[in-house]
């Protein structure tokens, strides 16, 4: 149970971000969530979607780099601890963490939303699973 | 193939006789019709009636493009206006641009020497060619377009500007031959690809590059986008445009047209003349031009001459692929750079586009240079650290090649500057920072 995360190369230059945003607005592209790490020249903005393969395209076709990542999306509670569990968990099945980035949405507000790029996602899935820890399927963040 | 094979396969001892001839009739001629010469052959005590061996081309005066620029717009003419039929002119990036003029007999020798370099390169009456290069003053276009027609190629005189145009007729004609700058060839094949065609869709077989430098791995990237043969070809508007040299099917370096061409290699900074197979700056003299005649003019691009026969049967000189200008020569902490060697290590790095940029930039008494090369391979955007070790990987080679350090950028991929004609590729910011540094 993944989800598509999109990655798009972007340039430390004043207006590179926006012009990502313009394509995704004119595409009618509802952005989930979104994460960018600051390195002195580039960075990877990471985005969750509502339809991953055409924000692809149309960006694609505006010229810039990106492509597809799998992701895993958790559902915790929205209270001390409740990441901890989750990571934790991870941890004991000895699965590196490569990024994460969390939201929350306005509907469900007792959950806090986590978006996790694993070393190895099979074996995280099973001990997420294992330990009943809420993960959410594809559509349900799309549709969010 | 030949155009003109009885010339091209001469044997060496009845071509020298024949450009022997030949300079002593440009050398007098120059005298006696160009002010300019007339001047620097008495200021030298040089007498161009007293030529007695191709030696003796050492005695004459050397031509630069300044005195081109002095002489404007036709001091250098050696015809009357009445026997001039076509004026040309150099693209002029700095100041005025530099004005050449032709007789009917120029236009003849010119399309004929057009339609050897493109014989030689494979080109056939039974070929569709597409000029990319913008037609005007530049000699390029008209130069490629009336040799092509006398060799009997269907010409399609395409021009350059809108990209999507000439892909569309690309396709739609079945052009078999493409004449455009090594980058633009590269570009258009950018442009076909996102347009969705493939290289399937297309007939193109050949491809005639000229007008800046071209490196065997750029001309590789070429061959693969395309799916076509690459040639690479000299001229200048100074000494007539394309058609002064050009490579045969074998590809072995450029075979000059030697029966209208004198190539000599000098040391750029000292003016002696190098001994055969020494790299150094290419200078040439015409030996029928009517025009616009010149002798020993200083083309500033660094290459080296192999007179050993060719197996193509061609006995006409070769030189190899032009390595640089000797004013494009970057000096980066006394290391000397030119733009061709980063080209040819950035060719072979898949991950990167075609198009880079260099900045040269002095921090304190130290220049540094940034390389800015277009990222186009996504599948390295799962993690920083992949696209620190394309950077990393960058930078080593050219460390290897250069032997200096450079700092390689990866930029947004069509963000760096594309050209029809000849493309930029260095910022030199040095000057200006002397200038702040100055104030």
């Amino acid at each position: 149970m993944t989800i598509k995360q999109l990655s798009a190369f972007v340039e430390n230059k004043p207006g590179r971000l926006a012009e990502i945003t313009e394509v995704l607005h004119e595409s009618n592209v509802d952005i989930r969530a979104m994460s960018i790490a600051d390195t002195t020249d580039f960075g990877i903005l990471r985005l969750i979607v509502n339809c991953p393969d055409k924000a692809e395209k149309a960006l694609r076709d505006a010229g810039f780099t990106v492509s597809q990542t799998s992701v895993i999306a958790i559902c915790v509670n929205d209270e001390p601890g409740g990441l901890h569990h989750a990571l934790k968990v991870l941890s004991q099945v000895g699965v590196d963490v490569e990024y994460m980035y969390a939201f929350i949405s306005r509907e469900d507000r007792s959950g806090a939303f986590v978006i996790l790029r694993v070393g190895d996602e099979e074996t995280a899935l099973e001990a997420l699973r294992k330990n009943n820890i809420k993960l959410l399927a594809a559509e349900s963040i799309y549709d969010m | 193939m030949f155009f003109q094979k009885e010339i091209e396969t001469m044997n060496r001892k009845d071509l020298e006789q024949l450009q022997l001839e030949r300079l002593k009739w440009v050398a007098s001629y120059c005298y006696e019709n160009v002010k300019l010469y007339h001047d620097k052959f008495d200021r030298a005590g040089v007498d161009p009636y007293k030529i007695r061996t191709l030696g003796d081309l050492r005695y004459l005066p050397y031509t630069t493009k300044e005195d081109i620029r002095d002489t404007y717009p036709y001091g250098m003419f050696a015809a009357p206006m009445k026997q001039i039929v076509r004026i040309h002119a150099s693209s002029g990036t700095t100041g005025k641009p530099t004005v050449v003029g032709y007789t009917k007999k120029d236009l003849d020798t010119w399309s004929d020497l057009v339609a050897r370099l493109c014989a030689a390169a494979g080109a056939t009456d039974e070929d569709i060619a597409q000029i990319a290069f913008g037609y005007g003053l530049f000699t390029g276009a008209l130069g490629l377009h009336y040799g092509l027609e006398k060799l009997g190629t269907a010409v399609v005189p395409t021009s350059s500007g809108n990209t999507e145009k000439h892909v569309m007729l690309m396709k739609d004609f079945g052009t078999t031959t493409l004449i455009s700058t090594p980058s633009y060839a590269l570009y258009m094949a950018e442009v076909a690809t996102r347009l969705g065609y493939k290289k399937e869709d297309f007939k193109l077989r050949l491809g005639l590059f000229g007008s800046e430098g071209c490196t065997t791995e750029m001309r590789d990237k070429i061959e693969e986008a395309w799916g076509c043969f690459a040639t690479d070809n000299y001229g200048m508007s100074e000494l007539m445009g394309p058609g002064v040299a050009g490579e045969c099917e074998l590809r072995d370096g450029l075979h000059f047209a030697e029966d209208h061409f004198l190539p000599e290699v000098i040391d750029s900074a000292t003016g002696e003349i190098l001994p055969e197979g020494a790299t150094g700056e290419l200078v040439i003299t015409t030996l029928t031009k009517e025009g616009f005649p010149v002798l020993r003019y200083r083309t500033k691009d660094i290459t080296r001459l192999n007179y050993a026969p060719c197996a193509c049967g061609r006995t006409h000189v070769r030189m190899d692929k032009v390595i640089g200008r000797s004013d494009d020569m970057l000096k980066i902490r006394g290391v000397n750079v030119f733009p061709s060697q980063i080209e040819s290590v950035l060719m072979t790095v898949p991950q990167v586009g075609g198009h880079y940029l260099l900045i040269v930039r002095r921090q304190g008494f130290m220049d540094t240079l940034e390389v800015q090369v277009e990222l186009i391979d996504s599948s390295l955007l799962t993690s920083y650290t992949d696209l620190e070790n394309l950077q990393k990987l960058v930078k080593n080679k050219l460390h290897t090649v250069l032997g200096i350090d450079v700092k390689v950028s990866l930029v947004q991929p069509n963000t760096l500057e594309r050209t029809t004609g000849k493309a930029k590729r260095i910022l030199d910011l040095r000057k200006e920072g002397e200038e702040k540094a100055g104030k």
